[in-house]
């Protein structure tokens, strides 16, 4: 059925293992409670388990493309309107990986699909995350501090960008095909299960889990935690912070390419201006779940996927509307986000 | 700031003591302002005349955002949303009740009211954020009310858009001084752009009005603060509100005179990102914070938009042999290039043309 | 009088439109603690950040060790061997104690000889060892705050009010930390507006008023002169 792992922001304690979440748990329980109170709405409990599924599935990929972002501007303050360029490039590298090993692709054994998938997967994350670093250094370094301006030029960039896509790859939709292994569903039951909505959670799960053992087990993970709060204190302690910046924007832009790899195959199909789509999504995600907080963001996007799916479901004409409005309901509820960080004053 | 021009006292007051401050700038503004007063007489062709009252029409939006991003400070992504309100609002009207002037003077009271009560919501509740969160909330309600507005269709014609008959007076085959002679050239439509011309003419001086009195001049001392401190004041909320809704509030009538204009309205004529990206573009490139940047903005990307495309065709052709050649000059990609000019605009003129012919006169003189 | 360690020459900061620092001359000796003084508003702690490269001078020499730092960018001047305790303390809460101090340790861990000083000196510290540091209290921050400065041997301290908002039973204990930190023939530089404090540590004294230095003495001196005092700060020395 439905997994609600508690992936929250833990803690070591002196032997390293992982304690309960120290701060308050209540947000971990509203994905649970979301998902269990759309159940009477739903009715069928069959269309229930694939609707919650597929909720996962996308609000794990959100998760990916979100990621990136919120630390992005956790740290230096940055918002990249540009992010969405990233998504896009990642999705049509997928489908440029994934057209040379068709091969692999479709052949019916498992091992070269997933080789296909990871390849396709690296390549999109590491040609996002280069493009990551040129864009901080060209576009977002001249403008540092200038929000406003920061503001209109990565958006420029994000319009020039997926122009250039549509000069590259021409103007139309491109269509990106499963590994032969990941089309179809599993069957359970009277539930379908679509395999590569499972491909998706397991993926997001692992990078997340990843991004938090880097966040809470390595230095570079205390640098990044410790400049969300107090930058100034950092420099002063010795760290030039604007070094880490330049990684995690190209980190982030990864995960970013990641995720719209992932995102183009779960669609089936990629435009240029899929990743400018999902830019509200994104930007939703991260308000709920706090600027600068990855666990935030993880269970925001958890939140929001399900939210969409349910709603598409329910209401079809009102699904970005619900959104929205679980947006506004949890800032009044907490103003900051779910996990908001603790920022220095002044 | 521009300094007080030695024109006649008259035309200064009509500017509200805010004339444009360097001669270059000021015989652009004339040409540009003789062109669309006379632009049914001189430029021929149903064509030209659609550019001209776009160009009106956007004069007038890309000036209320301005009041919003140049002089108040405030980035928002939700502009378009007003902008079709007014469109919708004056369309439905007319689609429900019939061409009539009632209908319109109906449908676009109907939208000032529902567009000043929006503005005032999302004021009060989210200017209390930081810029970057309004930014992104804005951002998120402008899509779902596009979404919303294809959507009903029952209501708004959803993607198709309505088509309607505007009111006897500025339809074309209306023709006040028969089919000669004159009358051969003024017709409904000559009337209606006049009106779309000294509506948009109006608004302008008004916002001229609004930025120069005491109220302007306190939204100036709140962009300066803005932009450093984090911690607002209640009392910079209500201002920013209200600026908010006076910059919605215009930017409906423009809606609305658009569509008395086209005598249709889609989710695309005045709802969709490419708007607000146009907007941005020319508020940008013509110089935030000045109102006569959007004059300008507006002519040269209207025209740009227009006209560039037939540039790029003929371009397009002509690098027929070299594929990713003839792919980056291809009209389509029209925005590509103005993106560019965009973020170069950003970088270097970042006060616009207007800044930088401004700033040239700072220069001349010692 | 031994050599400065840190001299600022003619320093002038802005900081927007304010002109915060207008000429700032001082000397700090070495292996002595010198007080800065002075009502709030005076500069105290805008000369601090400007040694620090928070804010950058607009006119003037920052010469540390023979060095002018003045437009140096912050991580380089922290890692000529200067630590700083700022005002609002710098604590990453989300952060655990340890972890605090395991960033402070530039060289990747703590010396386990320095760990073992500080937690004798601050023993709350060892109950919050992995509990976030935001769940400390006012005073257990000011000490996560010094301890961090002192995690590895520095030149020089900076230590801007580390007194504000404490109880006077904690203000004592402070002073017993930084008498022992004197022991090491440190060299500390230390804002402060309880006159208590400075009186019982400083060694030199020099007093702040709208962004220039009028006066710097020996501490024992100032001490010693009401009227001065009384002249400079606008107190009389009163034992609490």
């Amino acid at each position: 059925m439905t997994t609600q792992t508690a992936h929250a922001p833990a803690s070591e304690n002196g032997n390293g293992r992982a304690a309960l979440p120290r701060r308050d748990p209540w947000p971990l329980l509203l994905a649970p409670v979301l998902a269990l109170a759309a159940l009477p709405l739903i009715a069928d409990p069959q269309t229930w388990a694939t609707l919650t599924i597929a909720g996962l599935a996308m609000g794990m990929m959100i998760f990916l493309m979100a990621s990136g972002l919120t630390l992005v501007f956790g740290l230096m303050d940055v918002l990249n309107f540009g992010h969405g360029a990233f998504i896009s490039v990642g999705a049509f590298m997928a489908t440029v990986v994934l057209g040379k090993l068709a091969v692999w692709s479709g052949a019916p054994e498992i091992v070269p699909n997933i080789a296909a998938l990871l390849a396709a997967i690296a390549v999109a994350a590491l040609v996002a995350g280069l493009l990551g670093w040129l864009f901080e250094r060209v576009i977002i370094a001249p403008v540092y501090g200038q929000h406003l301006k920061q503001i209109l030029v990565t958006m420029g960039g994000l319009i020039v960008a997926e122009q250039l896509l549509r000069v590259f790859f021409g103007p139309d939709q491109i269509p990106l095909a499963r590994p032969a292994a990941f089309k179809g569903a599993f069957i359970i039951g009277a539930v379908a299960i679509e395999k590569y909505r499972i491909v998706a959670v397991v993926l997001g799960l692992i990078v997340f889990a990843a991004m938090q053992a880097v966040l809470r087990g390595s230095r570079l993970g205390l640098l990044i935690r410790a400049g969300v709060e107090n930058r100034e204190m950092v420099e002063s302690l010795g760290y030039r912070i604007r070094r880490i910046f330049v990684l995690v924007f190209a980190a982030g832009s990864a995960l970013a390419g990641l995720g719209g790899a992932m995102w183009g195959l779960y669609q089936e199909t990629v435009t240029a201006g899929m990743g400018m789509e999902m830019m509200v999504s994104i930007f939703i995600v991260i308000i709920i779940g706090g600027l600068g907080s990855v666990g935030g963001c993880f269970l925001a996007a958890l939140l929001v996927g399900l939210t969409a799916n349910y709603a598409g479901f329910l209401a079809p004409k009102l699904a970005l509307g619900c959104n929205i409005l679980l947006m506004a309901l949890i800032l009044l509820w907490r103003p900051q986000g779910l996990y908001a960080v603790a920022r220095r004053e002044g | 700031m521009p300094s007080r021009g030695a024109k006649g006292d008259m035309l200064t007051r009509v500017l509200s003591g805010d004339p444009p401050g360097d001669r270059s700038l000021t015989v652009l503004l004339l040409v540009v302002a003789a062109g669309l007063l006379l632009a049914p007489f001189i430029l021929p062709g149903v064509r030209t005349l659609n550019v001209a009252a776009n160009i009106c029409v956007f004069v007038v939006l890309v000036a209320s955002y301005d009041l919003l991003l140049g002089y108040t400070g405030i980035v928002s992504f939700a502009h378009t949303m007003f902008f079709g309100l007014g469109g919708y609002g004056v369309a439905i009207a007319l689609t429900k009740l019939g061409p009539g002037w009632g209908a319109v003077l109906l449908g676009a009271a109907a939208a000032l009211i529902a567009s000043v009560v929006l503005a005032l919501l999302i004021g009060l509740f989210s200017l209390r954020v930081k810029a970057i969160f309004f930014a992104m909330i804005t951002l998120a309600v402008a899509s779902a009310f596009a979404i919303l507005a294809s959507q009903l269709s029952w209501l708004t014609g959803g993607e198709d858009g309505l088509t309607y008959q505007v009111p006897r007076l500025l339809q074309r085959g209306f023709r006040p001084f028969g089919e000669e002679g004159i009358g051969a050239v003024i017709t409904g439509r000559t009337i209606a752009y006049y009106v779309v011309f000294f509506a948009a003419a109006a608004l302008f001086l008004f916002l001229l009005r609004v930025v120069n009195s005491p109220f302007g001049r306190v939204l100036l001392s709140i962009r300066e603060n803005a932009f450093r401190a984090e911690a607002l004041g209640y009392r910079t909320v209500i201002y920013r509100t209200v600026a908010n809704c006076i910059a919605a509030a215009v930017a409906t009538l423009a809606g609305a005179l658009l569509a008395l204009w086209l005598g249709y309205n889609g989710p695309d004529t005045t709802l969709s990102f490419n708007i607000m990206i146009d907007v941005l573009l020319m508020v940008v490139i013509g110089g935030m914070g000045t109102l006569y940047g959007a004059v300008l903005g507006a002519t040269v990307l209207i025209v740009a938009q227009n006209y560039l495309q037939d540039l790029m065709r003929t371009l397009s052709t002509a690098a027929a042999g070299v594929p990713l050649l003839a792919n980056l000059v291809q009209p389509d990609r029209w925005l590509l290039w103005l993106g560019i000019l965009f973020i170069l605009s950003v970088y270097f003129f970042p006060f616009g043309i207007v800044g930088r012919l401004r700033m040239r006169r700072r220069h001349l003189s010692p | 009088m031994s050599e400065a360690l840190l001299t600022l020459a003619g320093v002038h900061t802005h900081i927007g439109r304010y002109h915060i620092l207008q000429g700032v001359d001082l000397e700090v000796p070495r292996g002595q603690l010198t007080v800065l003084l002075g009502r709030n508003g005076a500069g105290k702690t805008t000369t601090l950040r400007t040694i620090m490269g928070l804010w950058r001078a607009t006119q003037g020499e920052v010469n540390f060790a023979g060095r002018n730092v003045a437009a140096l960018p912050t991580p380089d001047i922290a890692r000529l061997g200067i630590a700083y305790v700022p005002e609002n303390m710098g604590i990453f809460s989300d952060l655990t104690v340890r972890e605090n101090l395991t960033l402070a340790a530039r060289s990747g861990a703590p010396d386990a000889a320095r760990l073992d000083r500080i937690l004798r000196l601050f023993p709350a510290l060892k109950k919050f060892w992995t509990l976030p540091a935001g769940a400390l209290s006012g005073g257990q921050k000011q000490m996560l705050s010094v301890a961090r400065a002192i995690v590895e041997p520095r030149q020089l301290l900076l230590v801007d009010e580390p007194t504000k908002g404490l109880a006077p039973a904690i203000v004592a204990g402070m002073i017993d930390v930084f008498r022992e930190l004197k022991r090491d023939e440190a060299t500390i530089l230390l804002v402060e507006q309880n006159f208590q404090f400075a009186r019982a540590l400083a060694d030199t004294a020099a007093v702040m008023d709208d962004g220039r230095i009028v006066h710097a003495g020996a501490m024992a001196d100032l001490a010693a002169d009401e009227a001065l005092q009384q002249r400079l700060l606008g107190l009389a020395l009163v034992t609490h």
